[in-house]
């Protein structure tokens, strides 16, 4: 697939790549609004994972034998689609992972070897689970301090707090670029300059923003950017871990094992170079040559029309559920993507899930991995519809109409 | 009506439905009917919290015979704590103890109470079994 001349942007052609659209629950068309837990993977992709598997299939980095030496190019070439695809300055930079959360532990355990006590670490009051945890563990482990962003009722983060909060103690800002529960976009651009000021590194949590936007991390500037392969239409279990190569080589290794040694003796062990030096054992090769295929994939087209696309069907869905009695809309940014969050008094999201779920219609019901926002907003937990480029305004229709019925059953 | 028979009776009244909606319909108007535990009474010793629902239980225990008192913030988890206490109530502890509930299955529900649903309906059972086993 060639990415310089564009492919046109169209709904209807892009579903016919995507076979798992094409199916019946319990008889009804499948409408898959649960594309911020993990997206649908285009006909390319599944091919080659399947040609991986029947084919190329052989153990890489070591072998003399040619389908080593093919499967270690391909797993090379994934890496440097994946650098170029994020404009990373080389594949030194680019760690693969098992996904977002493993790259944030693997920031925190390495990075956080770096720390000392009394350090501080800002996160915000938006993040999931992921990039609250890892921080409170090294905050534990190093008496660290662990700052927390406040965010406004409409769910933008408070940056005169966030200033408030940066420090000469500031080592280190973990933020979201995209909520996957409120569907805010993030400042980062600011967010990252006001903290290099103080000399802190800025780790970006893209899990919810590599589907949605075009990434340049030289352009952002951030020190690290992780995401998950599953979220942008490759498969489940590998990532990326991106860090700036100075920052990585001082960083220690994260695990040990085959792979990210350069010498073993008893007395004494070398380690590898970028980036093996953070990939112990025989890592995810499908995977990652999988997720350079998703990712090529969407390169074919103008990110710019995925994102209109987008924007265009979560306003869309915003407004109709706004015309419900009793809703509350969780979220509600001007700078917001693909997510629309809702509750509706007196209907318990689970209630409405599984009543939406019988109409062929998949959503997120729950915390959404956000206990703490949940808390913030004082509920416990809302419905969520997220969308992907695939999806359609006449799906949205549907939705409503089932929301529509779901809460005339229940009230 | 033993056990079982209220057991093939809800089975019965389920074939009715030929539309999952229909099924839900029924079991939504189930748990609105079931009588509320006053929130003074939820303590937590009561709560058994799933992660997406919660599900609040009392028993007794009364003339060699027990019955069960639930609740849950879901209208669904509800209706179905509705027919389990349909079932269990009125019933000897032993009985409930060893009974096999293969009407949730019957009715095409058995999803509600696999332990990775998460809304509190799989722990409640065994809660409940439990409580059995402590009279018998
Ligand atoms: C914002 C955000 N961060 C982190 C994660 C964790 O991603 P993964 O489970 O793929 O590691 C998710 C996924 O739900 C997410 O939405």
């Amino acid at each position: 697939m060639e990415s310089t001349a564009k492919r046109k942007f169209s709904v209807r052609e892009i579903r016919e790549d995507f076979p798992a659209l094409r199916q019946l629950i319990y008889g009804k068309n499948l409408i898959y609004f649960d594309n911020g837990a993990t997206s649908q993977k285009p006909q390319f992709v599944l091919d080659a994972i399947n040609r991986y598997y029947s084919k190329d299939n052989a153990n890489i980095h070591r072998g003399v034998h040619y389908l080593s030496q093919k499967s270690t190019s391909d797993y090379e070439d994934a890496r440097k689609f994946i650098a170029n695809y994020i404009n990373a300055n080389s594949t030194n930079e680019i760690i693969f992972t098992k996904g977002t959360t493993d790259g944030i532990n693997l920031v925190a355990s390495s990075f956080g070897e770096l720390l000392k006590e009394g350090d501080e670490i800002i996160i915000s009051a938006m993040e999931h689970h992921s990039n609250i945890v890892p921080w409170q563990m090294l905050c534990e482990r190093k008496k660290c301090v662990l700052r927390v962003i406040p965010i406004t009722k409409k769910g933008d983060l408070i940056i005169e707090e966030y200033e408030k909060l940066l420090s000469s103690k500031t080592k280190l800002v973990a933020l979201t670029h995209i909520s996957n529960t409120l569907g805010t976009i993030n400042p980062i651009k600011e967010i990252i300059e006001k903290a290099h000021l103080v000399g802190a590194k800025v780790l970006i949590d893209g899990a919810q923003s590599i589907q949605h936007k075009k990434i340049d991390v030289k352009d952002l500037n951030c020190d690290f950017f992780v995401f998950s392969s599953h979220k942008v239409f490759g498969p489940t279990g590998i990532g990326v871990l991106y860090g700036k190569e100075k920052i990585l080589e001082k960083m220690p290794p994260y695990q040990g094992g085959g792979d990210m040694i350069k010498k073993v003796t008893f007395e004494k062990t070398t380690y590898n170079e970028l980036p093996f030096k953070f990939e112990a054992g025989t890592p995810h090769i499908a995977g990652g040559i999988c997720l350079g295929k998703a990712l090529e994939y969407v390169s074919q087209f103008n990110m710019e029309d995925i994102e209109n696309h987008e924007m265009m069907l979560a306003d869309y869905a915003q407004d109709l559920l706004s015309t419900f009695e009793d809703m509350n809309i969780i979220g509600e940014s001007k700078k917001k993507t693909s997510v629309v969050s809702f509750v509706v008094d007196g209907v318990h999201p689970f209630d409405l899930g599984t009543l939406l779920d019988k109409q062929g219609i998949a959503v997120r019901t729950g915390h959404h991995c956000t206990q703490p926002l949940m808390d913030f907003y004082k509920i416990p937990g809302t419905v969520r519809a997220s969308f992907a480029f695939y999806n359609t305004k006449e799906e949205i229709d549907v939705f409503i109409a089932a929301v529509e019925k779901g809460i005339s059953m229940l009230k | 009506m033993t056990l079982e028979e209220k057991q093939l009776a809800i089975i019965e009244e389920f074939s009715m439905f030929d539309d999952w909606m229909d099924k839900y319909e029924y079991i939504i108007e189930l748990g609105k009917d079931l009588p509320k535990i006053d929130d003074s009474k939820k303590s937590d010793d009561k709560l058994i919290t799933g992660c997406q629902s919660n599900v609040w239980l009392d028993s007794n225990f009364d003339d060699g015979k027990m019955t069960f008192f639930a609740d849950s913030d879901a209208i669904i988890t509800k209706g179905i704590i509705g027919l389990l206490i349909q079932v269990l109530n009125n019933e000897k502890p032993e009985d409930i103890a060893k009974s096999d509930l293969h009407f949730i299955n019957g009715i095409g529900l058995h999803e509600h109470l696999s332990p990775t649903r998460s809304n509190g309906l799989a722990s409640m059972v065994k809660k409940m079994k439990m409580e059995a086993l402590k009279v018998c």
